[in-house]
């Protein structure tokens, strides 16, 4: 039983970074038709918001190493330290916390320039020109991190006061083994609150009101003399800052290297595909319900029947949906099944 | 007319050819047998190739090699403060680059797979004109590129590499590890296992799917077997797989009180970092203090992997806190160069190249079977591991390995490790056979 929660526990954590990361993919797909193969880019440029947010709090002053005499070795000693002390201690400890405030705009200005300066010469083009030149976008900031980061993962921690495990088995009267890290409960909690947060703005402000007809029908909307463009460069944006914040919240629990947002790319249009192309409600159910499979899939009770089952089980979940659903699991109706 | 046969001009000319050949028939194995491969014959210079991870899971390893390399080939052209060249014994290298031809080199990217390292290593070679060729931060591009190495047959002298197959089953002539290996790791952690965390321990395992996992499993899991522990399960994850939190979460309820990671480079980190983060370390399991074990250290993981790893068990091939003539020699070199100490496979591809120079120069000729037959049982010392031998039957070096434990409270980025043991080469040798394999031809 208890193996059987900390699995469920795992997946939708996993399942809350896939759901951030389709919901931003539908939410450009659904508003400017736009294959953005870049928005893994976006995620792993969050992440690194919070690397170098870090890096910017932990820049010290070098200090002769008195341990190592044959040649001149350095340590380093932050300057918030030296100045601050323990207040500047405790202002590094909470870098990643703290990025949140610093990624969110960064990722807004990235959006709108991506938006502006690439995305919209492509609105017309095929989708397969789509791919092609925000799957090179994709490479060439991948490669620009690894540039300026190099290519070693990069520990960027949570605060120490979350650090530990949360003994949730003790809670609930499941016995102490049932334990799972607090930053990861902090994390589907965060993802849970931007979804919502994101399907509130939609469905309660007039601005998500004017998106979703233009999700709809855009050109109605635009004879209704309403500048839809404006308005869904500006979701672009958002969308931006939710792969941004889910990356840069997803720092400590996979330390950032350059080739994250890759990874996480490939899961998520297969994720978008299931949830169904342009549902927005299609990608976070199926973003919770993928991660959730293949966590559930690991246990060794399920690998040892079928070894390698979680490495496959999102794809073929994906083939099962596809041949008999095409239109996803939320999809609407017509989309992708000519 | 006359039976006497007259003997024609044509009969005339081939008996003369016949004669003038003969004494070519007795030395025409000779001839063949010094031609070799980018035979670098009266050129002023030879070309050495680096193949070294430059992008990828290992590219910050294979830059560090790549360091070491450019070093070594400063020291065997007479530049520099002679680093390793000032301790190494016996030596029969003068600075004036190898055979008195200057040392150049070309390098490749192994992107740390497999095939584009034999793409990589077979351009340097045909292209390039290289004569050896060193580097890597993975088994199976080791083992891809030895098997190119003996098909063209030009030396490669294996760069980081861990793996029993390397010089076990798919050893081959051409190819040379200095590194140790799994074997060597599993035979001088478990006297320190059993002083440390005794003999009554259920261990599981996490192992990366590929050859150099299989082996640093199976060569752990014989030594803690053989100290009376039991393996409660061998998991085998991806490589690169990033989140490992669906492998952790099962040992929490699997009985076992000691997690041990055969993980290298970025998957070590990530899944050692999540380790903790599940509490494992603060975990009581069969009244005893769980315990994580990560088999073979790098100081540039240790870097990545921050206060996880600290009070951490595992084992090095070299480490630049040694103290004998031979490290503090390549230490005070390389960090005078680049400002920071080198890393064990930094240390092992400076060796490697300065090992190949010594083997030329010893054979007074590049010519590969030659240069083999030097290097095959040559004692060394004097160059950081203490006394060395390159076994022939499988072309391994042995020396002694140290075990590591992750420092609590480190000074500085660089002094992250413990030395907690130096074993001794005697307690880590093994029989050649046990591994099988064969080392195939001298010529090809």
């Amino acid at each position: 039983m208890d193996s059987i929660l900390i699995q469920l526990l795992n997946g939708l954590d996993k399942g809350g970074a896939y759901a951030l990361i389709a919901l931003g993919l539908t939410l450009v797909f659904g508003t400017l038709g736009v294959v953005n193969f870049a928005h893994g880019a976006l995620f792993l440029i969050g992440a690194f918001c919070a690397v170098t947010f870090q890096k910017i709090l932990t820049i010290s002053k070098k200090v002769l190493d008195p341990n190592i005499t044959y040649f001149d070795a350095y340590i380093e000693q932050p300057y918030l330290e030296l100045w601050f002390g323990e207040t500047g201690l405790a202002v590094i400890d909470y870098a990643v916390p703290l990025s949140i405030i610093v990624t969110i705009p960064t990722m807004m200005l990235i959006g709108l320039t991506m938006e502006r300066g690439l995305i919209r010469h492509f609105y017309k083009r095929t989708h397969a020109e789509q791919i092609l030149v925000t799957f090179g976008l994709a490479i060439v900031l991948q490669e620009i991190i690894r540039h300026f980061f190099g290519a070693n993962p990069i520990p960027t921690p949570a605060p120490d006061i979350v650090s530990g495990s949360a003994a949730i088995g003790t809670w609930i009267g499941l016995g102490e083994n049932f334990v799972y890290p607090w930053w990861r409960l902090i994390y589907l909690a965060s993802a849970t609150v931007i979804i919502s947060s994101v399907f509130a703005f939609l469905h309660l402000t007039t601005f998500g009101m004017v998106v979703r007809a233009g999700m709809f029908n855009r050109q109605m909307v635009a004879f209704l003399g309403i500048n839809v463009q404006r308005k869904f460069t500006i979701i672009f944006g958002l969308a931006a800052v939710v792969a941004g914040v889910a990356g840069a919240m997803y720092a400590p629990i996979l330390p950032p290297d350059y080739h994250m947002g890759m990874d996480f790319l490939v899961i998520s249009f297969v994720i978008v595909v299931v949830g169904g192309m342009g549902s927005l409600r299609g990608a976070v159910a199926a973003g919770f319900l993928l991660g959730i499979l293949q966590s559930l899939a690991s246990m060794t009770v399920v690998s040892s029947l079928l070894p390698g089952i979680d490495q496959i089980i999102i794809y073929l979940v994906a083939v099962v949906i596809l041949l008999t659903r095409p239109r996803g699991l939320m999809g609407r109706k017509g989309v992708m099944e000519d | 007319m006359s039976d006497k046969q007259n003997i024609t001009r044509r009969q005339l000319i081939q008996a003369g050819s016949a004669v003038a050949a003969t004494p070519m028939f007795f030395t025409k194995n000779a001839w063949a047998a010094e031609s070799f491969a980018n035979d670098p014959g009266d050129s002023s210079t030879v070309t050495l190739g680096f193949n070294v991870p430059q992008t990828g899971a290992y590219a910050d390893e294979g830059a560090d090699e790549l360091r070491a390399f450019k070093l070594a080939v400063k020291h065997l052209n007479g530049e520099g403060d002679g680093g390793l060249m000032n301790t190494m014994k016996p030596m029969s290298l003068t600075g004036n680059g190898i055979l008195g031809k200057k040392v150049t080199y070309v390098t490749g990217d192994t992107q740390t797979k497999s095939d584009a390292a034999r793409a990589s290593a077979k351009r340097m070679i045909e292209k390039d004109g290289v004569i050896m060729f060193s580097g890597g931060s993975s088994s199976g591009v080791a083992i891809a590129v030895q098997g190119l190495a003996q098909e063209l047959g030009v030396l490669f002298m294996a760069g980081l590499t861990h793996s029993n197959d390397t010089t076990g089953k798919d050893k081959r002539r051409y190819g040379f590890r200095h590194f140790f290996n799994a074997k060597m790791s599993g035979s001088a952690l478990g006297p320190v296992l059993k002083e440390e965390m005794g003999t009554e321990r259920k261990a599981y395992h996490l192992t990366a799917d590929y050859t150099w996992g299989w082996t640093q499993e199976q060569s752990i899991q014989e030594t803690t077997e053989g100290l009376g522990w039991s393996t409660t399960a061998k998991v085998r994850t991806p490589v690169g797989a990033g989140d490992f939190s669906q492998f952790i979460t099962p040992v929490l309820n699997s009985g076992a009180d000691t997690l041990i990671l055969n993980h290298y480079g970025k998957d070590m980190i990530n899944s050692l970092t999540q380790a903790v983060q599940f509490g494992l370390r603060d975990k009581q399991v069969n009244g005893k203090n769980f315990e994580i074990i990560v088999p073979l250290y790098s100081r540039l993981m240790a870097q990545g992997a921050g206060k996880n790893l600290e009070g951490i068990l595992g084992t090095a091939n070299w480490d630049w806190q040694l103290k004998d003539e031979g490290s503090l020699a390549f230490v005070k070199s390389f960090g005078s160069e680049y400002g920071f100490p080198p890393s064990m496979a930094a240390q092992t591809c400076y060796v490697q190249t300065l090992l190949y120079a010594n083997a030329c120069e010893n054979a007074g000729t590049f010519y590969p079977p030659k240069v083999i037959k030097q290097l095959e049982g040559f004692k060394f010392d004097g160059m950081g591991n203490g006394p060395t031998e390159y076994r022939a039957e499988d072309h391994q070096c042995f020396k002694d390995v140290l075990v590591v434990r992750g420092k609590q409270n480190p000074s500085s980025s660089y002094d992250l490790l413990d030395i907690v043991k130096e074993v001794p080469r005697a307690e880590v040798e093994y029989d050649a056979s046990i591994f099988g394999g064969e080392l195939g031809p001298y010529t090809v």
